[in-house]
């Protein structure tokens, strides 16, 4: 099987503190892995370091194939409609704007289109940044809290696209608290690791 | 290239969105009507001093967006979007540095005619002031973009970033009003060749200091 994202011995530390070290980990297509642990114990650094955003104080980082990356930021244009907001981001990937037309109805965020960024809550810009995930059509995807602010229909949706992404070969690295009821989930504990 | 060329009109209409356009224009005439009222009215004072006021409050008008240049797109997660995407730092900031080229050099071209007629320059000067503010207007750009990629985790980072602009734009107020002198015939040469190390650089330093914005 090919790997898509593979860290090999990874140390990370972040001002004086080392968050973990000794970490390895790979991602095949169709696979997923939940990161979880307590606050501070790692995760999004974990994502940052996979993302490429942070460098390992040791070891490697490997993507064989694109990155599509959620954190706590939207990167939307607030003062922009949430369609010609995402319509920038499909420029910059260089996909056409059906890729974005089914990913706003697989968020459901198709009647949000006119809707400035800034008018729309936590949970509904949270499916706005994933539908910049899927309209990517990136391999390999770091979501990190996709599901913050998000209600149990969306959630489902969440869950929904990410079932499809990893039939389709695309691989998961998830940072979150809860599993959110994503069958054949690997997990890693970030807590136990410190 | 379709990416870069979304990346370079999302910054220009970001400067030019929701009434920016005019804020460094509106800067620049506000600068030539309190001239006259601070020096007097005295036509030929007002020639031979106008000249560098211009070039003074370009520069000025220059800094004034210089908090919503980086600071925005860092808090937003676009610089980090971008750099999943594999950008260089150093393509993001000439995107950046074109786009505050054209979104406050172009509106301060069109200024400068009414600010000339307030400072009583004559068509000659005027004609000098405009070829010399457009070789000058890709290094002021650097300069602002370069510190505002600096000055991005600061608050107040706007302050900081004038202090940090400003010793390295004295080469360029130096020949640019150095061209209005008769005699400085050499001045526009030296105008262009600092204007184009300033801007040669800019991209490079401007995308270290994004890069280490990350870490």
């Amino acid at each position: 099987m090919t790997e898509l994202l593979r860290l090999d011995n990874v140390a990370c530390i972040r001002g004086d503190r080392l968050l973990f070290e000794g970490l390895s980990l790979a991602l095949g297509r169709g696979d997923a892995l939940w990161l979880r642990g307590p606050n501070g114990a790692g995760k999004s650094s974990l994502i940052r370091l996979a993302a490429g955003l942070l460098r390992p104080a040791f070891g490697t980082v490997e993507r064989r194939e694109r990155v599509a990356l959620i954190d706590e930021a939207s990167a939307l244009d607030a003062e922009l409609p949430l369609r010609r907001a995402l319509d920038f981001w499909a420029r910059v990937d260089t996909v056409d704007g059906h890729a974005v037309d089914r990913a706003m109805d697989e968020m459901a965020l198709t009647p949000l289109a006119e809707v400035p960024v800034a008018m729309l809550s936590t949970g509904q810009r949270k499916r706005a940044a994933m539908v910049r995930v899927i309209a990517s059509g990136a391999p390999i995807w770091l979501l990190d809290e996709p599901a913050n602010g998000m209600d149990e229909a969306a959630q489902a949706r969440l869950v929904a696209a990410i079932a499809k992404h990893r039939a389709n070969g695309g691989a998961l690295l998830l940072a979150s608290h809860f599993a959110l009821g994503i069958p054949d989930l690997a997990e890693l504990d970030m807590g136990t690791l410190a | 290239m379709t990416a870069l060329i979304a990346l370079f009109w999302r910054d220009l209409r970001r400067a030019w969105g929701s009434g920016a356009l005019w804020l460094p224009v509106l800067f620049f005439l506000l600068v030539a009507t309190a001239f006259p009222f601070a020096v007097g009215p005295d036509a030929p004072l007002l020639r031979r001093a106008g000249g560098g006021m211009v070039w003074v409050a370009a520069l000025l008008a220059a800094l004034l967006p210089i908090d919503r240049l980086v600071r925005p797109d860092k808090d937003a997660g676009v610089l980090d979007q971008l750099a999943v995407r594999g950008f260089a730092d150093e393509v993001i900031a000439a995107m950046k540095i074109g786009a505050h080229a054209i979104g406050f050099g172009l509106p301060l071209l069109i200024a400068l005619l009414p600010v000339s007629a307030l400072l009583a320059q004559d068509a000659a000067r005027v004609e000098t002031l405009a070829i010399g503010i457009a070789i000058a207007v890709p290094a002021l750009a650097s300069l602002v973009v370069l510190s505002a990629a600096l000055t991005a985790n600061h608050k107040g980072g706007s302050a900081i970033g004038g202090l940090l602009v400003l010793p390295l734009a004295v080469p360029l107020l130096i020949f640019g009003a150095g061209m209005l002198d008769p005699s400085g015939r050499g001045a526009v040469k030296l105008l262009a060749a600092s204007s184009l190390l300033l801007t040669v650089i800019g991209p490079f330093a401007a995308g270290a200091a994004l890069r280490g914005l990350r870490e």
